[in-house]
């Protein structure tokens, strides 16, 4: 009986063995995953930044193009960006939020607010020429903007405005009860009580999640192809009814459209590279924000 | 805490239909009818959804004064005292049938201004809240959703307010440091100047000391007791010895009745009902 026990106990023992080899290849296989992500990533910044940095000069970014594109800068792509982006602040922003604040604090919950929710989840999913699409039949034909800085505005904002709707619902459900709660006890209407306890309170989060969409929504090719990006314009655009230039889609050109693709694909990586570093700098004020906000909430104002 | 009472339903059908109160006891009503109640509550049911939280309550709470309510968790105490300013309107799918009347208005037509209530009706929560804003901002929160601007009358509302209640000596030089900063009772002091700075007429607190600890709710307590000399209190407590130091009336709860309402010293010598007997000995709860 004495070795029976300790016989099992040996089988025990053996199990637990394979058990922590088991585990060991399964901490090797993790931690592999990780090395590939990062890999992948160092790759595709190292294969950017060591093209496209030779590039860079103060006329590089300061310049149009010039000689059919093949010197000069990219000024024009970058203001053109810069430009569609407020477009896309000014319309996604203000609607995204309304949206989420009317679903949060006003809509009695139940199916509608599900599906609305469903609905606004699903649109994150669609893809981006589809959106190009919708915009050019809506804001370039129906609407009559035409190519255009505002058609192109607003097609970037209806692909971010899921994000924002969804980021900005997130943010004002972290806002505690109790605040709500002691706001309402002072006879305080809803809307006080959203403006004065609960938007102070999201507006940092809704900030972070509206940049993040922003950021992408900033490097996107396909909405904009069809709703008023440029291939080429030779001066600055002077309306939102004028037709842009714009990073992506200048890279897209140079990338692919050029006729002289091998000698422009120096200005290609440049292109690349100052697109890049604008995404990053969106998402570094995104991170410095929560930053702030994380120390607001610490010291309790 | 599903309670099912056909019983009482019935008998509720029976006394609504009755809308002349006058066949039941006559001395009683024209006692009542006679006397200036600042809340009255009569036939009170209250549901969460399909589940009954309040049954048949009726209570009538003098001006002035501490009216504590004691009972068992879950009984319906915190309930009832939100029925008062109509905080469960905020929940979804509860309902009310009864009347509730507070300075002679019943509270819950349709043309009631709920905004006006809960200004005349003040809160203080189990949880001390105060707003992630100043000391100032906080006690001055009230007066400006109001739409007072002047800052000369601000500052003088904050401190009395403060001083009201009793917190004025310990933050008048930092008036500007966040209220989250406060210790746990002083924050709830802070709650209950903020409730003050609106004037009001009643003070709701749903078991204000039950987060804190002895020394500050000793502080608490004496405070209820001054205040009580120019408001309504309605305090909704866990503990009885509190109910008892400090309540002139005493309701007890227990499965959403009001087992007995009455004067704290007879309702703790010598409770009518051998559930407040039961409850309040020990035997429970």
């Amino acid at each position: 009986m004495k070795t029976e026990a300790l016989s099992r106990g040996i089988v025990l023992e053996k199990k637990k063995s394979e058990w922590r080899s088991y585990e060991l290849v399964g901490f090797w296989a993790l931690r592999l995953t990780l090395v590939l992500v990062l890999l992948i990533l160092g790759v595709i910044v190292f294969d950017i930044v060591s093209k496209g940095a030779g590039v860079i000069n103060w006329e590089f970014l300061t310049q149009p193009p010039r000689v059919g594109m093949t010197e000069g800068g990219i000024f024009p792509a970058i203001v053109g960006t810069f430009y569609v982006t407020m477009i896309t602040i000014a319309f996604a922003v203000p609607l995204g939020v309304g949206a989420a604040i009317y679903l949060n604090e006003y809509a009695v919950q139940g199916k509608f607010t599900r599906l609305v929710r469903m609905s606004v989840r699903n649109l994150a999913g669609v893809p981006s020429i589809v959106f190009g699409l919708f915009g050019m039949a809506i804001f370039v034909k129906i609407f009559g903007f035409g190519p255009s800085l505002i058609a192109a505005g607003f097609t970037l904002g209806l692909l971010t405005l899921p994000v924002t709707v969804t980021a900005s619902e997130e943010a004002l459900r972290t806002v505690p009860k109790a605040y709500r709660e002691g706001s309402f006890a002072l006879g305080a209407t809803r809307w006080q009580v959203v403006r004065t306890v609960v938007l102070p309170r999201a507006i940092p989060g809704i900030l972070t999640g509206t940049i993040l969409g922003l950021a992408r929504a900033a490097g996107e090719t396909a909405p904009i192809l069809a709703t008023g990006a440029a291939f080429f314009l030779p001066h600055l655009p002077d309306s939102i009814r004028s037709q842009f230039m714009a990073l992506p889609y200048h890279l897209f050109i140079m990338s692919t459209q050029h006729h002289a693709i091998s000698q422009v694909r120096p200005i290609a990586y440049g292109t690349a590279l100052v697109l890049l570093a604008l995404v990053c700098l969106l998402n570094l004020a995104a991170v410095l924000l929560r930053k702030r906000y994380r120390d607001r909430v610490a010291k309790g104002l | 805490m599903k309670m099912m009472q056909t019983n009482s339903n019935v008998t509720l059908e029976e006394t609504r239909v009755q809308e002349d109160p006058k066949p039941e006891s006559t001395k009683l009503e024209t006692d009542v009818e006679n006397e200036y109640c600042e809340v009255k509550v009569e036939n009170l049911n209250f549901f969460y959804g399909s589940v009954q939280a309040l049954f048949n309550v009726t209570i009538k709470v003098q001006e002035k004064g501490v009216a504590a309510l004691i009972g068992p968790s879950g009984c319906g105490k915190s309930t009832f005292l939100r029925v008062l300013n109509r905080m469960n309107d905020l929940i979804p799918g509860t309902r009310l049938e009864g009347k509730v009347s507070i300075h002679g208005e019943n509270i819950y037509t349709p043309n009631t201004d709920v905004v006006n209530l809960r200004k005349k009706v003040g809160m203080v929560f189990q949880h001390p809240n105060p707003f992630p804003k100043s000391i100032f901002d906080n006690i001055a929160y009230g007066p400006r959703i109001d739409g007072l601007k002047d800052k000369i009358m601000l500052s003088e509302i904050v401190e009395t307010s403060l001083q009201g209640a009793a917190l004025w000596n310990e933050v008048k030089d930092r008036l500007n440091e966040p209220a989250l900063a406060l210790s746990g009772g002083q924050q709830q002091r802070l709650c209950i100047a903020r409730a003050l700075a609106v004037k009001p007429r009643i003070l709701l607190m749903d078991e204000p000391t039950s987060a804190i600890d002895p020394i500050a709710t000793q502080k608490i307590e004496d405070l209820i007791r001054d205040l009580c000399a120019n408001y309504t209190i309605i305090i909704v407590t866990h503990n009885m010895q509190q109910a008892a130091r400090i309540s002139d009336h005493t309701g007890f709860f227990l499965q959403g009745e009001m087992v007995e309402w009455g004067k704290t010293s007879s309702l703790f010598t010598n409770p009518e009902d051998q559930r407040t007997e039961d409850y309040i000995t020990g035997r429970f709860g």
